[in-house]
């Protein structure tokens, strides 16, 4: 029941243009930023290969490329989620799935795996990006599987987030800024940090999403930053769930 | 099974804020029924659907469809609803036969059934020649018909229609009727409707809720002999006087209206066999004789357009 949701969620971005359009607007930029830091590299790979442990493609290229698809994400990701649950209940379809035998958790989580799924094609097709590195050169692997991983985590938690701003209204495109200002907030949440006494600027960088990105960038597979990743889905998830319920129940 | 009511509603109320929208309403449906709901704008009507179907939470009250109690096992009670907002809740990107599989989907319907199904929904509703349209591309006619058919797709116990014919033109309106009324006999069928004559022609029963109250409830056939006639509306083309036309047995009262109409008022028996034997034998020519019947407009504009208290006239 589940699939069926999700699997008409993203049958329904593709049926729009926005879908497509987010797709080609996000790789082109994506591969011009590729290409430029395959171009940084070559220049200074004379260099590279005098030294010893140097920096291989995996840092100088891939590192950088996912770590500005993230941002590139952020900005993208408030469209796709912007009308999820806010248009279906700007035009009453929202009563079809509320007198359907489904529970709330089965609306929410459909909808949230079919935003997943469209967020997937997309890194599939990024990936093929440094993928296509191998042909030429040899590539850590495991540095990138880290970092697409990592990625996958960022944009999953963007996602739900993006869910949760839009059941909160019935006006996308609120949903759109609302979901951008909190994902910007939480992005840079630890630049005040920096400032401020030691423990505090901790705390905020707890919070902040890019602090747990960046070690996934480098390889480092920690489970603190993967749970808070999976903390980030399951809490937006749960509000959403909640949210809708409260639409029933409205005073 | 066939003793519990199909939808049993208990003292529902619903508040939004400060307004009581649904007050104390309790009613039965039984199968085979087909009832018809009015109320004037912002009476509740649509409320009160909105709460039988899950789409609302009750402030307080109880509902229970085919037996099953809704606020405890949704799920379960929900399988049994066919459901028709206001606005037909269709996606205007996916085509009719698209929009029908989701739905048969949504409703569980195993996937080898789910052909038929679909089939059969656009069968009964009409929906043949516009498949493989898309939703967004068709009238308003054909939408709310995607709407109908999405409702009964899953052959529910109860069909809820809120205002069916919304839209339809004069055509679609006799075939949505006629399809309610072949819905009736094996479902139970709530509609809501603005049209008079519609509740007269496809329902078996009438309620009418107005300021969130149900203030009247009758079957449609006992209403018509309950509110039976009190008088005649008579034409002669040779007129009597009215005190010859008061000495006929039974009239208690005439009344001369205009071009030659008369009011004939009487309480006990009916006197037209023998103000027709009289016209005869006297001449009077009569040429017209009908029955003034207390209508359901009538009864609606009573019980809507006076002021609070009719609440205690009704209970």
């Amino acid at each position: 029941m589940i699939l069926t949701i999700a699997a008409r969620e993203l049958r329904s971005l593709f049926l729009s243009p926005l879908a497509w359009s987010i797709l080609a607007v996000t790789l082109f930029i994506l591969a011009y930023l590729f290409l430029s830091q395959i171009e940084a590299y070559v220049t200074l790979q004379p260099r590279l290969a005098a030294l010893e442990g140097a920096p291989g493609v995996a840092d100088i290229v891939v590192a950088p490329l996912l770590a500005d698809a993230a941002v590139v994400l952020l900005l993208v990701t408030p469209l796709v989620t912007m009308r999820v649950l806010s248009e279906e209940r700007r035009n009453g379809t929202i009563s079809l799935l509320f007198s359907a035998p489904l529970s709330m958790t089965e609306i929410v989580v459909g909808k949230y795996l079919g935003v997943v799924a469209f967020f997937l094609i997309l890194l599939g097709l990024l990936a093929l990006m440094p993928l296509s590195l191998l042909a030429g050169t040899e590539l850590d692997l495991g540095k990138l599987a880290a970092g697409l991983l990592g990625l996958t985590l960022v944009v999953s938690a963007f996602a739900a987030i993006g869910v949760y701003m839009s059941s909160l209204t019935e006006q996308p495109t609120v949903a759109a800024v609302t979901t951008f200002g909190l994902l910007l907030l939480l992005w840079i949440i630890d630049w005040a940090g920096n400032r401020q006494m030691e423990e505090e600027s901790n705390a905020l960088a707890e919070l902040s999403m890019l602090r747990h990105y960046e070690p996934l960038l480098k390889g480092l597979f920690n489970s603190a930053d993967v749970a808070y990743y999976l903390l980030v889905i399951l809490l937006f998830i749960g509000f959403s769930i909640r949210r809708l319920d409260a639409h029933r129940l409205q005073p | 099974m066939s003793n519990t009511p199909l939808v049993q509603v208990e003292h529902l109320t619903r508040y939004y804020s400060q307004t009581r929208a649904v007050n104390d309403v309790s009613f039965n449906l039984a199968r085979g029924e087909v009832l018809g709901f009015l109320g004037p704008n912002g009476a509740g009507k649509s409320t009160t659907m909105q709460i039988i179907t899950g789409n609302l939470a009750p402030s307080a009250g109880q509902i229970s469809i085919d037996g099953v109690d809704l606020l405890d096992q949704p799920k379960q009670a929900k399988q049994a609803i066919g459901y028709l907002p206001e606005q037909p809740p269709v996606y205007r990107e996916l085509t009719v036969d698209e929009y029908l599989q989701y739905c048969a989907r949504l409703n569980r319907i195993p996937r080898s059934r789910i052909g038929a199904a679909v089939a059969t929904a656009k069968d009964r509703c009409g929906l043949g020649d516009v498949a493989r349209r898309l939703i967004g591309n068709l009238s308003k006619g054909y939408q709310q018909r995607a709407g109908i058919a999405q409702a009964i797709i899953h052959n529910p116990a109860v069909v809820i229609l809120d205002e069916p014919t919304v839209g339809l033109d004069p055509l679609q309106i006799r075939e949505i009727r006629a399809l309610i009324s072949e819905l009736g006999k094996e479902h139970g069928i709530i509609l809501s409707t603005h049209i008079l004559p519609e509740v007269q022609a496809t329902c078996n029963r009438v309620q009418i809720i107005h300021h969130g109250r149900l203030v009247f409830s009758d079957s449609t056939s006992g209403m018509t002999h309950r509110h039976a006639t009190t008088s005649l509306i008579a034409v002669f083309n040779n007129a009597p006087d009215v005190d010859s036309l008061s000495q006929v047995n039974g009239v208690e009262r005439v009344e001369p209206l205009e071009d030659g109409h008369m009011r004939i008022h009487y309480s006990d028996t009916d006197p037209a066999e023998a103000l027709v034997e009289q016209a005869a034998t006297q001449q009077w020519r009569l040429c017209e004789l009908t029955p003034e019947r207390r209508t359901l407009e009538q009864i609606f504009i009573e019980l809507t357009c006076s002021e609070a208290p009719l609440h205690e006239d009704a209970a």
